[in-house]
């Protein structure tokens, strides 16, 4: 009987653990999907223009929004999924396959910020290298995605 | 064209790679006259810098002549004799106009590799890795620059190609070490290294008013260079204590100024070095931070530390409670170049900063790998070696 009610116990705790877990990964996974991504362009608010390109071509899935950067340091640009946009996973697997919705906000978002400041999007130099090794396509993999991962 | 490619951990080799071509208006192309053998090169040539593919062209100190020029080039033109600094710089991000050059937002095309290692990206560097940009190296016969009306530099006519190469990138490396070091008037300033980028700051320090220039290191011809051509004074670390002796040489202070240009593979002689070593080794920590924490328990109280030895990630046995406790400013910056190099070079012209002794060496191209073998392991006093992908100087 007492073993019995262990059981139940410990099933009860880890069933209410996985509960919680899930819901906090659903809430997460709303959070990231919803969480407005933002560059600060260094040219005045007066100065910004119309939604640049990049971040144009993306107009049916996002919204944006522009404010001042305090101390001068020019305009916060900032975009975020909406509507069917928010659909996707933004896991590892997503990201490592270039799934996560997220990837094309950020790129879109320093092509426009570099866009605004220089003239041009630099571009890396091609070909990238001109040997094939098992590590170098594992490295080939990570750059194809660093332009949509990181920190915004 | 010829190329000096990363082919795996300590393995060079000079492979025949395609020609670069211009990628973006803002583009120059330039014939590499002369590049040199830099210390950071060894970490990625050792596998402490991730990100490197094998056949990637290192390289990242340089200069040379413009042969091609993009339609949106506005300050140059071919014909050029230009040095180009290392790192690569957009020249309108708040960054590059705060003078903080090595934090270019627009120019590092792969952002989220170190954003995701350091929180925010550096910018681009030439040759030295795919987090840092992966644009290719300088080693070559030739190299495309971005960017190139902020990167590139005139070099004036009576400035010799080897006193010039140094402008690209460890003469712009010392001299941020020392003014955003803090140096001032008056103050005792000691420096980790007498590689050429330690003998640069020591040499800066002077210039901006430091009354008295300690370096440190362990090479007897490296120690007599600084003392013959910088004009410093040195200590042998494996003879002395290091404090102690700077104890001493600072009425009991400490230097004003401790400026690091070591890195992450630095050398030492006491535990804590062995410790860093062995833990280096077995891939428990990345860097080795013997020299900082000497610099650190070293600096006065209220003192200034800048760290200009590269360093890719965690430390062990960092002595925060020193930083604390005793007020120090701690400072680090890969090296804004396009900030100082046409003083520097306006410098070299005047004879107030002697780079050309650094060249130990001149090599052509195809001798690149033993270059390198020379520099790392100083064979032959060798404290950089200048690569000449034209072939060396007779």
């Amino acid at each position: 009987m007492k073993r019995a009610f262990v059981a139940a116990a410990v099933v009860a705790g880890v069933g209410a653990g996985l509960v919680r877990r899930l819901r906090s990964r659903a809430a997460s996974r709303q959070d990231d999907l919803s969480r407005w991504l933002v560059v600060t362009v260094n040219v005045p608010p007066e100065r910004f223009g119309e939604t640049p390109e990049p971040l144009a071509r993306l107009k049916d899935h996002i919204e944006i929004r522009t404010a001042p950067a305090p101390g001068g340091k020019g305009t916060e640009l900032a975009a975020r999924l909406c509507g069917n946009g928010r659909t996707g996973g933004t896991g590892p697997i997503a990201r490592l396959s270039g799934n996560d919705p997220r990837q094309p906000v950020r790129e879109a978002l320093r092509e426009a910020k570099s866009l605004i400041e220089t003239g041009e999007i630099m571009k890396p130099d091609a070909p990238p290298t001109t040997r094939s090794t098992p590590g170098g396509k594992l490295v080939g993999l990570v750059t194809r995605r660093a332009s949509g991962e990181g920190r915004l | 064209m010829k190329a000096l490619c990363w082919e795996g951990v300590n393995e060079l080799s000079v492979e025949d790679v395609p020609d670069p071509e211009l990628r973006n208006d803002q583009d120059v192309i330039v014939k590499v006259s002369a590049g040199t053998t830099c210390g950071s090169d060894l970490h990625l040539i050792g596998g402490y810098i991730p990100a490197m593919r094998a056949g990637d062209v290192i390289g990242h100190e340089f200069l040379g002549e413009i042969v091609e020029v993009g339609p949106g080039v506005r300050r140059h033109k071919v014909g050029d004799r230009v040095v180009v600094c290392s790192f690569v710089g957009c020249g309108r991000c708040w960054y590059c106009a705060n003078d903080l050059w090595s934090l270019c937002d627009n120019s590092n095309t792969n952002p989220g590799i170190t954003q995701a290692m350091w929180g925010y990206e550096p910018g681009a560097v030439f040759g030295y890795s795919h987090a840092m940009g992966g644009l290719r190296g300088s080693h070559a016969e030739y190299v495309r620059v971005p960017f190139a009306d902020y990167g590139a530099f005139p070099v004036p006519d009576e400035v010799d190609d080897v006193s010039a190469l140094f402008a690209s990138d460890s003469a712009p490396t010392g001299w941020m070490g020392a003014d955003l070091g803090g140096v001032r008037p008056g103050d005792v300033v000691a420096v980790w290294g007498c590689g050429a980028v330690g003998q640069m700051a020591a040499r800066a320090a002077m210039l901006l008013g430091a009354e008295r220039v300690v370096c440190i290191d362990r090479f007897p011809e490296r120690l007599a260079m600084t003392r013959q051509h910088i004009g410093a004074e040195t200590i042998d670390y494996t003879e002395t204590d290091v404090g102690a002796e700077l104890r001493e040489l600072t009425g009991g202070r400490g230097p004003d100024v401790c400026i690091e240009a070591v890195g992450m593979e630095a050398h030492g002689t006491g535990p804590d070095y062995a410790y860093d070593q062995a833990k280096q080794q077995l891939r428990l920590h990345t860097d080795r931070p013997t020299a900082v924490r000497e610099a650190i328990y070293s600096c006065r109280k209220g003192g200034s530390v800048f760290v200009l030895g590269v360093f890719g990630g965690a430390v062990d046995k960092f002595p925060l409670g020193a930083l604390m406790n005793k007020g120090l400013t701690l400072r680090g910056a890969q090296m804004h170049g396009q900030r100082y190099i046409p003083m520097l070079l306006d410098r070299i012209a005047k004879g107030e900063l002697s780079t050309r002794h650094l060249a130990t060496h001149e090599m052509s191209l195809d001798e690149a790998p033993t270059a390198y073998d020379m520099f790392k392991h100083k064979k032959d006093g060798c404290v950089r070696a200048v690569i000449r992908p034209g072939g060396a100087a007779a």
